[in-house]
């Protein structure tokens, strides 16, 4: 079965992104798709390659690009929503005139679009947020 | 079409204390170019999203409340709000913006956006959706 | 279908809305800190075990160990693993979040 996953919450504030995470683990490791991951709201900020949570923690943005790598998973983060929060890739960061940016591994940004597609594509959608 | 499928967005936060209403509205927007079926439904705290009267300039915010108004016009043209969650709240429908569409199948005639629904109507609203999205 | 609920009905009302609109059949999944509406003896038990009337309700195990109320599900909630959840997800034709 193929399955769309949302994710409204950034790492850390929220359980939201942990909670998607071992979804989807579960959904990859049960023989299911994963068509594609869209980040949306502060849920693109699981998309920063800047974190450093403390060693005895878990590092969710790098577990997201370690899945990502070994299961060829699409990451998608919105771009609107990561103007708004400062989320860029290189490309993105030279259009708006930025002077760095953060995007990490496996991830790439595009539009809400990808989510409705996602919708239209997937058996299920499952959305984690607040 | 081959893969039309049946869209609800459910709507359960108030504008402006966070941001879900705004990008929510935002999917909706750029949904309506997919010419899926597009149900909309407001209820607890969602209904204040298209509460009449907003005036975010002294707060300085986007008053994103107009945009509601357009929606018919991208054929988004079934809106529902939770009757209970008007009720507990002491809103009426009058409360509201009045939300319309031209029904093209009817000479264009002007026609209420809005149905007012039962819990057990939106229970079987939900079953009859292939997917449904809340933010 | 499938509804998940991940607030507390302490501070929020998602379980109690999620409950007035269940179909017969359908099943709940409480998530995160949602599994807190499956305390035995809270002031919810009881809209709670009336729903189980109609729908099965479920809890996530992962949270509810995390929290430490494992010893106080209102008897009947069933405990699944992520596995679990990927699986109802599978076998319910859509999936609503109470967010």
């Amino acid at each position: 079965m193929k399955f769309t996953i949302q994710i409204n919450e950034g790492p850390y504030q929220h359980q939201a992104s942990d909670t998607a995470y071992q979804f989807t683990k579960a959904a990859l490791e049960k023989g299911h798709e994963i068509f594609r991951v869209f980040f949306y709201h502060d849920g693109v900020n699981n998309a920063t390659r800047l974190t450093s949570p403390p060693q005895d923690d878990r590092n969710v943005v790098n577990r997201w690009s370690a899945l990502a790598e070994k299961h060829n998973l699409d990451l998608v983060v919105c771009v609107a929503a990561a103007q708004r929060r400062g989320i860029a890739d290189a490309d993105e960061a030279k259009r708006n005139g930025k002077d760095a940016d953060n995007l990490a591994p496996g991830f790439r940004i595009s539009g809400l679009g990808q989510l409705i597609e996602g919708g239209i594509q997937a058996d299920r959608l499952v959305v984690f947020g607040d | 079409m081959s893969d039309t499928k049946k869209f609800l967005y459910v709507n359960r936060k108030a504008p402006y204390g966070t941001v879900y209403a705004l990008e929510s509205l935002e999917v909706v927007l750029i949904g309506a170019a997919f010419e899926q079926d597009v149900q909309l439904l407001f209820m607890d705290d969602g209904v204040f999203q298209i509460a009449k009267g907003q005036d975010t300039g002294e707060a300085e915010m986007k008053n994103f409340s107009p945009t509601y108004s357009a929606l018919g016009d991208y054929e988004v043209t079934k809106m529902y709000v939770d009757k209970q969650s008007l009720e507990e709240r002491g809103l009426t429908l009058d409360d509201l913006i009045h939300l319309t569409y031209e029904d093209e199948d009817d000479d264009y005639a002007e026609k209420d956006s809005i149905r007012l629904v039962s819990r057990e109507e939106i229970a079987a609203l939900m079953e009859e959706q292939d997917v449904i999205l809340s933010f | 279908m499938l509804h998940t609920v991940n607030k507390s009905p302490f501070t929020n009302n998602s379980l109690d809305s999620c409950l007035d609109c269940v179909g017969n059949g359908a099943a709940v999944l409480l998530i995160e800190d949602g599994v807190y509406g499956a305390l035995k003896g809270s002031k919810v038990a009881d809209k709670v075990k009336a729903a189980m009337g109609k729908v099965t309700i479920y809890a996530l195990s992962a949270d509810v160990k995390a929290r430490g109320v494992a010893d106080k599900m209102i008897d009947g909630i069933k405990m699944v693993d992520y596995a679990g959840f990927v699986e109802l997800a599978a076998e319910n034709d859509k999936v609503h979040s109470w967010l």
